[in-house]
């Protein structure tokens, strides 16, 4: 039996304001551990509220997140910060990296914030996420001193620091070039492949084709599903789509 | 470890601010300096005119009356009755056995006493004719209980025994009537006796009332104006504390049975008037240090406006909402102990600017530089307070900024 990491049960997300809008309207979906799932759709679809939605960001109107076995629905704010912070890693279009910090503050932000780890530990956590994202250079850098792709390799070390289960990436590759964009895509394919969860919100649907499953999201539905080219056998046993 | 975390990111917020931050200071600097002025001003001129008039009077004062009507044997016994008509001063004026009274005080006061007899009179001279009070003192013992030696401007206390009928005047007196030192003029008693007497001394103290009023001779003279041989009607007390003195005269009524007023009985308007003057001062001194801590409101705004992306990242990444909320709020208690530091060297150096001005005292007639007064518990309230005021201003814009929710922004931003 395949582990399930992320689950969505009847997952609606309406805004209540002058003009009622319904933003992500009954998703219903399974993520296997290690899996890597892409989320596509035209602008506007409900695509990010749905991201959103799973990295606990936002609180849905109705149905219920799963995350590895922990429904969410009834947890306070300062709760869901607490899951947050453990278990999920966001990484969004905009690289959000702290603009007066170096890159290994960065990195130690979640660590020092989470506080289980010494000193000592956390830099070493650090130092080697950096280093395994080619950045070791980069560490004492600001993010104003690197390059796109470089502060999304920060802001992608910075969601791994407290090992998170799920991956939670948001265009992650909507502002880089080709070479950074298939080194992106490269490492947070590496994650899943080591056994974190991974989903991507993206337009791209080269990129998206090289996920296990992608879904295609139309006015807050799941139009469409399909599965990658390498998926993993599991994937398919997860969500019953053989 | 997490409050390392907040400290960390709000000491980088400030310190790379160091414009912004610096007007934070400047602000509570400001508010927390010329507070410590106005505080050290206040409280150095109060002092100085108490110093004054505790200097210029006697500490206690018993004089030959009683407070209330003694209570009659007789009303004692039987609740029916009621006497009217008795009289509270003794039928005989004048403090009975007052050398045995003086012994029996001195066994036990923190201070001195000096025998006086006090009795109204007219002075006379070149045709002008003032109503005085005179007190008629034994030179010896009055430099015990009194600042009149050192007051006199002219002559001493002791010429008072070296001419018949010698009497010290006071400065705006002599004026008033043109006299001079070792002039004579006439002085008439309320009970018809006149003599002439001749000024040996003019003092000045410094308090008008006084120095136009009162006039001084020795008990002798005193006892014949009054046609009293014999009596003494006032007793002064001088005590090494002044402060005690209104525990003291309690007692020393308790003790012996006669009137016994304290300085602070004798001018309980002028200090009610120092209890209004000082809640003016600190309502004022109040709205100066929260008028000071706006600033501190409007830089933690300006801050957390700026810093909305952080706090959106810093929540995403599941930091807690009040966690992020403090690291505002230590930004501001930041800038506001360094602040109140600056403050403290403002306030100080004012406080010592001040006191290098002089002014003119119309009290005293003398030029004096200000009074200032200085004591810690200006620098602690003033610091205090200040640093309270800065977590309040900055506690609601950070709450304002750190509820918001971070998907808002981050859909702003991408």
């Amino acid at each position: 039996m395949t582990e399930i990491a992320l689950q969505v049960v009847g997952l609606v997300r309406r805004v209540q304001g002058v003009i009622s809008h319904t933003l992500v309207d009954g998703i219903d979906l399974s993520v296997a551990k290690g899996e890597f799932l892409a989320i596509t759709g035209p602008s506007g679809s409900g695509k990010s509220s749905l991201l959103y939605l799973l990295g606990l960001l936002d609180a849905p109107t109705e149905g219920e997140v799963i995350i590895c076995g922990q429904p969410t629905s009834k947890l306070s704010e300062t709760e869901r910060a607490d899951v947050r912070l453990t278990k999920c890693g966001f990484v969004f279009q905009f690289h959000f990296l702290l603009p007066e910090f170096t890159a290994l503050e960065n990195v130690l932000l979640p660590m020092r914030a989470y506080g289980r780890m010494s000193a000592k530990e956390m830099n070493e956590r650090a130092m080697m996420l950096l280093t395994s994202l080619g950045l070791a250079e980069q560490a004492a850098k600001r993010p104003n001193q690197l390059s796109g792709g470089q502060r999304q390799r920060v802001a992608l070390a910075r969601a791994l620091a407290n090992r998170p289960e799920i991956i939670v990436a948001d265009e992650p590759t909507g502002n880089l070039d080709t070479a950074s964009t298939e080194q992106v895509f490269g490492i947070l394919r590496d994650i899943a492949d080591n056994g974190q969860t991974v989903v991507v919100v993206t337009h791209d649907a080269a990129l998206a084709a090289r996920a296990d499953r992608r879904i295609h999201i139309v006015d807050g539905k799941i139009h469409e599903t399909s599965f990658g080219i390498d998926s993993k056998p599991e994937v398919a046993a997860a969500t019953g789509a053989v | 470890m997490t409050t390392n975390l907040l400290l960390s990111i709000a000491w980088t917020h400030v310190s790379t601010r160091v414009r912004q931050t610096l007007v934070g200071m400047f602000g509570v600097a400001m508010g927390v300096g010329f507070t410590i002025m106005m505080a050290g001003l206040m409280q150095g001129s109060q002092i100085d005119f108490l110093r004054q008039l505790v200097d210029t009077m006697p500490h206690v004062t018993v004089e030959d009356e009683r407070r209330s009507v003694p209570s009659q044997p007789a009303e004692e016994e039987y609740a029916a009755v009621g006497m009217s008509n008795v009289p509270n001063v003794t039928r005989r004026p004048g403090i009975k056995y007052p050398d045995t009274v003086m012994a029996s005080l001195r066994s036990w006061l923190p201070g001195d006493v000096a025998p006086s007899v006090k009795t109204t009179a007219l002075v006379e001279h070149g045709g002008a004719r003032v109503g005085v009070t005179l007190t008629g003192i034994d030179p010896r013992l009055e430099v015990r209980v009194s600042k009149l030696a050192s007051q006199m401007r002219e002559g001493q206390l002791t010429d008072l025994s070296k001419a018949a009928n010698g009497i010290i005047i006071g400065q705006a007196l002599a004026e008033k009537l043109a006299v001079k030192n070792g002039n004579t003029v006439l002085l008439g008693a309320g009970q018809g006796a006149q003599t002439s007497a001749t000024v040996v001394g003019i003092f000045r103290s410094g308090l008008k009332r006084v120095d136009e009023g009162q006039i001084y001779s020795l008990i002798s003279l005193a006892q014949t104006l009054m046609g009293q041989s014999g009596i003494i009607n006032q007793l002064r007390l001088r005590l090494s504390d002044p402060v005690v003195a209104q525990k003291v005269a309690t007692q020393v009524e308790a003790q012996i049975g006669y009137k016994s007023v304290s300085w602070q009985e004798a001018n309980a308007d002028l200090l009610s008037t120092f209890a209004t003057r000082d809640f003016i001062v600190l309502t004022v001194m109040g709205a100066m240090l929260l008028t000071s801590s706006f600033a501190t409101y409007n830089i933690i705004s300006t801050i957390t406006h700026e810093k909305r992306h952080d706090i959106a990242i810093m929540k995403s990444l599941g930091m807690r909402e009040y966690a992020v909320r403090r690291i505002f709020i230590i930004e501001s208690a930041i800038m506001g102990s360094v602040g109140i530091v600056f403050g403290w060297i403002l306030g100080y150096l004012l406080c010592y600017g001040w006191s290098q001005i002089t002014i003119f005292n119309p009290l005293t007639g003398a030029t004096v530089p200000l009074q200032i007064y200085y004591s810690p518990m200006h620098y602690i309230a003033s610091g205090a307070i200040s640093i309270l005021c800065c977590a309040v201003a900055a506690f609601f814009p950070a709450r304002k900024a750190t509820r918001v929710h971070p998907v808002e922004i981050i859909r702003g931003a991408s």
